[in-house]
């Protein structure tokens, strides 16, 4: 308990650190899995080879991504851009999938309604197409955000891993109070991830409960 | 790094590429066996009787939140120990959720109309479950196992943290003397590991999936 107390900084630090690099990638991910997901409804026959894809380079593990990766950037290895990019590619590897689902799953006569009161592409895609995907993107985003924060203690193996420098410390000195704070931290950002992004899937799709009111037959 | 890979020098001996595959796949296989035998019953038994479901879902999710290297140390500083029994440990201990999950997800996901006809037809329990429900539910059992063995695999790689061989060797070796091409190689091997082993289970489930589940 004492180190804990001594060590307030440190561990905020890698608190901080951690948030960072986990969220970074999330955002980025949905930045550019949101587009590429619309073109591949546009154009179908590129959905299933991007879904497959995605799915091989999930498949990859995180140690090794984050060291092949500046072999191909030509960053070094023991910088902060290599974990952000690595991270993204799994955000986009997994979400793209469900932004193709989500969008897929918009009812062909609520599209051709926009389109006929007179919605621009552009508009309808955003203000019909997509929040009608949300609860398919979110579920995905969800699995990702808590996926990317256990991740991230990873990268402590090359040097940057925000808590899970806590784990190397902790392992260094044959302390274990470090090791579980780290543990404990991580599952709770995790946690708090979820609950924040549950509450804005609810905050984006107000009309998701107001649809099943109390006594109604589903 | 293609000059590290292809010298046949570093491929052979003890502690040569092969012998680093071959322990990497020791550890991934002690770690899968041992999921699925503590795993796998209690899936099957909670998606037998439902009794249980809230556990079985919720592991699934919290498990994905933990961090495997902190659970690795974890496991040295209790069983006060480096070597193979942490490192089993911490694997086992990321293999049973998603086996758990799934085999729960691939039972309860059986129509209730197809168990009850198999009880019209005289089936006792447990022929229920051995001739109609894991024959159903195996795509998805098998989906976990898969994703159980994708997680191992590439943590094993930690296991080279706590004085272990295994291809993580190579990549914590090359870190301590900056022999980036050694990081490299041993990163891509456990790359194409991890591809090769998916692909296997990819194919052990056509198999193995009956053909009645595929028939339209």
């Amino acid at each position: 308990m004492n180190w804990i107390g001594d060590n307030l900084g440190l561990i905020w630090e890698a608190l901080r650190e951690h948030l960072y690099l986990a969220i970074v990638p999330v955002i980025l991910g949905l930045i550019i899995s949101v587009p590429l997901g619309y073109v591949a409804t546009r154009y179908s026959w590129l959905a299933n080879p991007l879904i497959a894809f995605g799915g091989v380079l999930y498949s990859l593990p995180s140690i090794a991504l984050f060291i092949v990766i500046p072999a191909i950037l030509g960053t070094k290895v023991l910088a902060t851009i290599n974990i952000i990019v690595a991270l993204t590619i799994y955000t986009v590897s997994l979400l793209i999938r469900n932004v193709i689902d989500g969008l897929r799953s918009v009812p062909p006569d609520v599209r051709q309604s926009a389109i006929a009161v007179g919605y621009s592409p552009l508009h309808r895609v955003i203000t019909v197409d997509l929040p009608i995907a949300v609860p398919v993107i979110f579920t995905g985003l969800r699995v990702v955000t808590v996926a990317n924060i256990s991740m991230v203690s990873v990268g402590a193996v090359i040097g940057i891993g925000g808590l899970g420098e806590l784990f190397t410390l902790g392992f260094q000195k044959d302390f274990l109070t470090p090791v579980v704070v780290g543990v404990v931290l991580s599952l709770l950002l995790a946690l708090c991830a979820d609950l924040i992004l549950v509450t804005l899937q609810r905050l984006l799709t107000p009309w998701a409960r107001v649809a099943t009111p109390v006594g109604e037959v589903a | 790094m293609w000059q590290y890979l292809t010298d046949s020098y570093n491929w052979s001996g003890n502690e040569g590429i092969w012998a680093r595959i071959v322990q990497h796949l020791w550890y991934t296989f002690a770690a899968l066996g041992l999921s699925v035998v503590i795993a796998l019953p209690i899936g099957l038994r909670i998606g037998h009787t439902r009794r249980g479901a809230f556990l079985a879902i919720n592991l699934g999710n919290a498990a994905r939140a933990l961090p495997s290297l902190g659970l690795l140390m974890i496991a040295v500083l209790l069983t006060n120990q480096i070597g193979f029994l942490p490192v089993l440990i911490a694997l086992v201990a990321l293999g049973i959720p998603p086996i758990l999950a799934s085999t729960y997800a691939g039972l309860s996901g059986v129509d209730p109309a197809t168990i009850d006809a198999a009880r019209g037809m005289g089936m006792t329990g447990r022929e229920i479950l051995t001739k109609v429900e894991i024959p159903i539910a195996l795509p998805l059992i098998i989906s976990g196992v898969r994703s159980a063995t994708l997680q191992i695999v590439s943590t094993a790689t930690i296991a080279a943290l706590v004085s272990l061989g295994g291809l993580g060797r190579y990549v914590v070796d090359g870190l301590k003397l900056r022999d980036f091409p050694q990081m490299f190689s041993g990163a891509l091997l456990v790359a194409l590991l991890a591809i090769v082993l998916d692909a296997i289970f990819a194919l052990i489930g056509r198999i193995t999936v009956s053909p009645g589940l595929n028939a339209r």
